[in-house]
Parts: structure tokens; sequence; C-alpha cells
């Protein structure tokens, strides 16, 4: 948006990441030697075929997997080096995470999931609950606080996965294909609201298959069998 | 995340799953129970123990006539043998060869009929000397003790039992009224407060008169001068093993017996009577124990058991909070505590199920059993600390667990 933020430092940095996954004997490489700088505020789509390694990637980025080989430093610092109470102070506090599969936890109802990340940042609960109420309103669920999850459509669970990310305010939202389930008025509604976040300075990455979508962010990494293929600024 | 939160959570984890942490709990629960009854049983023991020697007198050596080898106890030989004697009585009085021996109080009990306004009451009748009443330790609700001249001059004075002065008269005030033991007329100078009953006699029902007076009067003959039981009290608790040795010296001498084992009296102390009751509570005590020991291993076992399946059924869960920024100690607690609710809820269960059983068991085995509050507290204190050593293994591992591995499970 504005030139300073060419000048913005990374934040993001993977150099020669591998990850190898084994099953049994079978070893499969997810990831073969994978370079990437993303910059602070920065708003990156990450696409690729299906099994290309995309989720592998994000959840390197996430601190949630560690990789085989290769280094990740995270606001420069190495994440191989973090001990596991760091590692849980980053997620919480620098990453929204938006996982593939919502990964709500059943029991609870929307807003219960939504203020799970404050609960670990010692947040008192009356606070909690406004936050959680007010996220939930900003993906455009405010009048399903209460419901669980088993009470709501996928693109609606969807949604309050995108809220649980954001009520935290991290700087970094990773989102891990956050509109696959979401019809096109609920996409646009997403897509608007990762828009704001950017404005207002966050790191955006997001994995889509969709063109559309990845239109909105600054540029686009294009994943294959592991490797990264191509990493272009988006027309404006 | 803040320890409202942490029990908040573990609490509606144990209550999702009431019938299966019901179960889980079932070995914590008897083990408690056990613990406490236990714990109730001592108590109750000692306690019976102190009021029956209450109910003696403190101190006190007992002396009954028969040998020491049919040891049933402080009533062994009694109304068999007739070796004890007045004069035995007086010996074991004496300052210079029973120093330690503070005060002798003589039975001769014999059951005589009473006789008071055309009322009859059969009663055992008890002669003494004016010492009884200190050395039984009793008191008088009215009147007054006889005292060493009444003895002396086998005057024909009488003190009642309460419940025989109510069975004559129908009430408790009758000093100075007449009765008549076996046709002799006695006078009615004190009666002595109620003192409940002891394992073998009603301590209520009795009339005590100067053992003078019942050995001419009331039985004469040949068996004038035996006494049944003779009760000799120690100057204090220390003198009492001397007072023992002294009164053992006394008799040999005077019934010219040269070796202890064949004497013909026994003489039992207290702690004989503390050692028969200790006896029953030893047996159950081992017993308890036992069950304790093994329901509350039992229990922790299930604990654990239960905790891995918890951990397992929510490794998902677990994945997921740790993704958002749960810390291991934050895991790791909420296992804990669950595990300790989980303790905590078989020790109330457990703390209950002891009280009621202290109210049931004294039926079944005619012992008191008292419920003590530290017991409660100590088997709740230990319950939760079984549930959290048991849940360190299951606590730790869910604390471990690597988020992306755990969220991957189904
Ligand atoms: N835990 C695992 N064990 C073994 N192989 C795995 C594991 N997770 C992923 N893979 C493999 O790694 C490859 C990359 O998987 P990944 O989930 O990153 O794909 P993706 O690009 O996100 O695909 P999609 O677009 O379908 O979500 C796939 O071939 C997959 O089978
Ligand atoms: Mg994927």
């Amino acid at each position: 948006m504005s030139p300073s933020r060419e000048a913005a430092e990374v934040v993001i940095e993977l150099s020669g990441v591998r990850k190898v996954y084994r099953t049994g004997s079978i070893e499969f490489e997810a990831l073969r030697g994978v370079d990437l700088d993303i910059r602070r505020g920065e708003y990156v789509a990450i696409m690729g075929p299906s099994g290309s390694g995309k989720s592998t990637l994000m959840n390197v980025l996430g601190c949630l997997d560690v990789v085989t080989s290769g280094t990740y430093r995270l606001a420069g610092s190495d994440v191989g080096d973090l001990d596991e109470a760091e590692l849980a102070r980053i997620r919480n506090r620098e990453i929204g995470f938006v996982f593939q599969g919502f990964n709500l936890l059943p029991g609870l109802s929307a807003w219960r999931n939504v203020e799970l990340p404050l609960i670990y940042a010692g947040v008192p609960k009356d606070e909690r609950r406004e936050r959680a109420a007010v996220a939930l309103e900003r993906v455009g669920l405010g009048d399903k606080l209460d419901n669980r999850p088993g009470e709501l459509s996928g693109g609606q669970q969807q949604r309050v996965a995108v809220a649980r990310a954001l009520v935290g305010e991290p700087t970094m939202i990773l989102a891990d294909e956050p509109t696959g389930n979401l019809d096109s008025v609920s996409t646009v509604d997403v897509l608007n609201l990762f828009e704001e976040l950017h404005a207002a300075g966050r790191t955006i990455v997001l994995i889509t298959h969709e063109s559309e979508v990845a239109e909105h962010a600054e540029r686009v990494v294009r994943v294959r069998d592991g490797l990264i293929q191509t990493s272009e600024a988006v027309a404006a | 995340m803040n320890w409202t939160e942490t029990l908040h959570t573990a609490w509606s984890a144990v209550r999702s799953h009431a019938l299966r942490s019901l179960l889980t709990v079932l070995g914590i629960l008897i083990g408690i129970a056990a613990v406490i009854l236990t714990v109730g049983l001592g108590l109750g023991t000692q306690k019976d123990v102190a009021s029956q020697i209450d109910s003696l007198g403190s101190n006190l050596l007992i002396v009954s006539p028969g040998s020491s080898t049919d040891s049933s106890g402080m009533r062994g030989g009694f109304g068999t043998a007739t070796t004890l004697t007045l004069a035995d009585a007086e010996a074991l009085g004496s300052e210079t060869s029973a120093p330690d021996i503070a005060a002798v109080a003589p039975e001769k009990t014999t059951s005589l009929a009473l006789e008071a306004n055309d009322t009859n009451w059969t009663t055992s009748v008890t002669g003494t000397t004016a010492s009884w009443v200190d050395v039984r330790a009793r008191e008088l609700e009215v009147g007054s003790f006889f005292d060493e001249e009444d003895v002396a001059s086998a005057a024909r004075v009488v003190v009642l039992g309460s419940e025989t002065a109510t069975e004559l008269f129908g009430r408790t005030n009758v000093v100075g009224q007449t009765v008549e033991i076996d046709g002799t007329p006695f006078e009615v100078v004190g009666v002595l407060a109620s003192a409940g009953s002891d394992s073998s006699s009603n301590l209520d029902d009795i009339a005590v008169a100067p053992i003078s007076t019942v050995a001419n009067v009331l039985v004469g003959g040949t068996s004038a001068s035996s006494v049944s039981t003779i009760y000799l009290q120690a100057a204090s608790a220390d003198q009492l093993a001397a007072a023992y040795q002294e009164a053992q010296a006394v008799l040999l001498n005077l019934h010219g017996i040269t070796d202890a084992d064949s004497a013909d009296f026994s003489i039992s102390s207290q702690e004989a009577l503390v050692e028969t009751a200790t006896s029953i509570y030893q047996t159950l005590t081992i017993l308890l124990t036992g069950i304790a020991a093994l329901s509350l291993l039992v229990g922790g076992i299930g604990v654990m058991n239960i905790m891995l399946v918890s951990v397992t059924e929510r490794t998902r869960e677990i994945g997921l909070r740790k993704a958002l920024g749960a810390p291991p100690w934050a895991i790791r607690r909420q296992f804990l505590t669950e595990a300790a609710i989980l303790g905590l809820g078989g020790g109330i269960l457990g703390a209950l199920l002891g009280a009621l059983g202290t109210l049931v068991l004294p039926a079944l085995i005619g012992s008191s059993v008292v419920l003590s509050g530290a017991a409660v507290a100590g088997a709740l204190g230990v319950s939760i600390a079984i549930g959290i050593v048991f849940g360190v293994y299951p606590a730790t591992r869910a604390a471990r667990l690597a988020p992306i591995d755990a969220l991957r499970t189904e």
C-alpha cells in the first residue's frame, strides 16, 4: 500500500527448509528445500495443487511443526532454538491460525471457542467474553455466540475459526483455506476483513485454491511438489 | 489460565462422564471409608477402655482368689476358691511391707434379698472398708459413705446403689430409712451416684455395708473371713509396678507359698483390661488397614487409567489448545486438577460412607467407633494426593504432546 512497506523488515525467513514425514518405513518429503521471505505487514497468498505441501508449509510458519532441516527465523530468532514455553507464547500472541479443518471444540459454544487464545493470554473473563463477541460480530456471527459448532453450518464454523484467529490481535494471521467453505458473499466479507487487518499493518498469509481470492493479496507464492515455483507481486 | 478457569474446565470434564468418574473413584471411596473406620475404631476403643478404667477407679490392682495360671482375666477363679481373707487385706494395708499401696478395699460379695416397706429386691451385697468409695472412684448422690468406726463396730449401716434405692423406695433420697437385709434391719446412710455398668456388672444395683457386718451378721460360719476380691490402689501410676511386687510378696509370704507360679491368687492390673480391649481392635485394624491400602492403591491406578483414557480421548483438544498458545504447564495443571478432583470426589464419598459406618458399626461389633474430624480432613488430603500422584504421568504425557501430531489424530 505505502512505499515504506518495501523497506519493512523481514519477519518470516525460511532457508532450505525440508520436511520429511515418516509413515512406518516409508519416508515422504513434503517440503524439499523451501526459501521464503515475508516482510512485516505483507499480504501473501500461497497457491498450489492439492498435496503440494501448502499446509505443511503453513504449519511450519505457525510454529506447530518442526522442520527436518533448514532454518526458520521468526522476527529474527531461530524457531528451532526456542523452548516449548516460548513457542507457546509466540503461538498465543504473535500468530492467529485458521486451520484447514476449523478445529473447533465441539463441546464449547461459539464464543467459548473464540475466547480460547485469550484464556492463555491471561485476559480476565469479562473482557474475554466482550472481545470474543466483537470478533464474532466482525465475521457476521453476532447472533450465534451461544451456538455450539454442531449447531452451525460449515461456513459459519469456518468464520468462528477466523474470529478465533483475530481475537488475540496477533501480528500475523496464517489462514489455511479460510474461504474454502464459504459462499461468495461470505468470502467477500472475510476477504474484506483481511483487507482491514492488512491495512492496520498485520502480516497475512493465506492458502487458497481460488485465484479471485489470491488477487486480494500483494504477492502470490506458488508451491509445487514441496518447492516454491514462483513468487510474484500481484498487479495492482 | 487462572485457577477458577482450570477448576471449572476440570470439573466439567469430570462431570461430562459422571458414571465413568464415579466408577473410577470407587477404589478411593472404599479406601477412605476404611481409613475413617480404622481411626474411628481406634479412638472408640480408647474411649471404651478409658471409661471402663474410670468405672473401676485409677491406679488399681485387682487381687482375685484362684491360680494365676487359669488366667481368664480379673475374674479368674471368682466364686470357686476362697483363698483370700480379711487378714490378707489387712496385711496389704501395712505401711511397712507395702509402702506403695495407698489404699486397700476388700470386697465380700454375696447375693441377698432386701426388703423395705414390703418391697422385695435381690441384689449383690458387698461388704468392704471405708476406703472402697475412693478406691472404686465412686461418688455419693446423697448422704455419706460409712467410716472406719462403722467397720470397727460392725455397724448395721448400708449405702445403696441408685437403682437399688429406686427399686426399693421409688426414689433415691432415702437417707435415714431402714432396709432389711436377709431379715436384719440396716440404716441407709447414703446413696451412690450412678456409674452405669461395666462389662460384667451393673454398678448401680448394689448394696454396700461394712465388711465386718457382712461377715459376721449376714454370712457367718466358716466363710466369714473370706473375701471375693481385694482392690488395691497404688499411690501413683508410677508406683503401680512396685505395688504389684509388694502385694505379691506379702500374699505369698502370708500363704506360705515359695513359688510364685503356684500362687493361689492372681493379681491383674488395668493393663490386662486394656489388652483384651485392644486385641479386638488390633485384629480389625489390621484388616481395615489392609483394605484401605489395597483400595487406595487400586483407586489410584483407576484414576491413572481413566486419566490416560481422558488424555487419549482429548488428544485433539490438547493439540488445539497448545496450537492456540497453551503452555505445557497449563495443560499439565489442567489434567492434574482433573485427577485431584477425582481423588477428592472419591474422598468425600468415602468420608460419607465412613461416617455412615461409624453409626452402623458399633451395633455390629459392640465397640464404640468415633468419627474424628482430623481423620476426615486427613483422609480428604490423602485422596487429593492420590489423585495428583497418579495423575502426574497422564498429565505429563498430555503436556508433552506435539501440537500438530495431536491435531492430526482422529
Ligand atoms: N502427517 C503426515 N504423514 C505423512 N505424510 C503427510 C502427512 N501430512 C501430509 N503428508 C503428505 O505431505 C504432502 C503435503 O501435504 P499437505 O497437507 O501439505 O498438502 P496441501 O498442499 O495442503 O494439500 P491440500 O490443498 O489438499 O490441503 C501430501 O502428499 C501428504 O500426503
Ligand atoms: Mg492443505
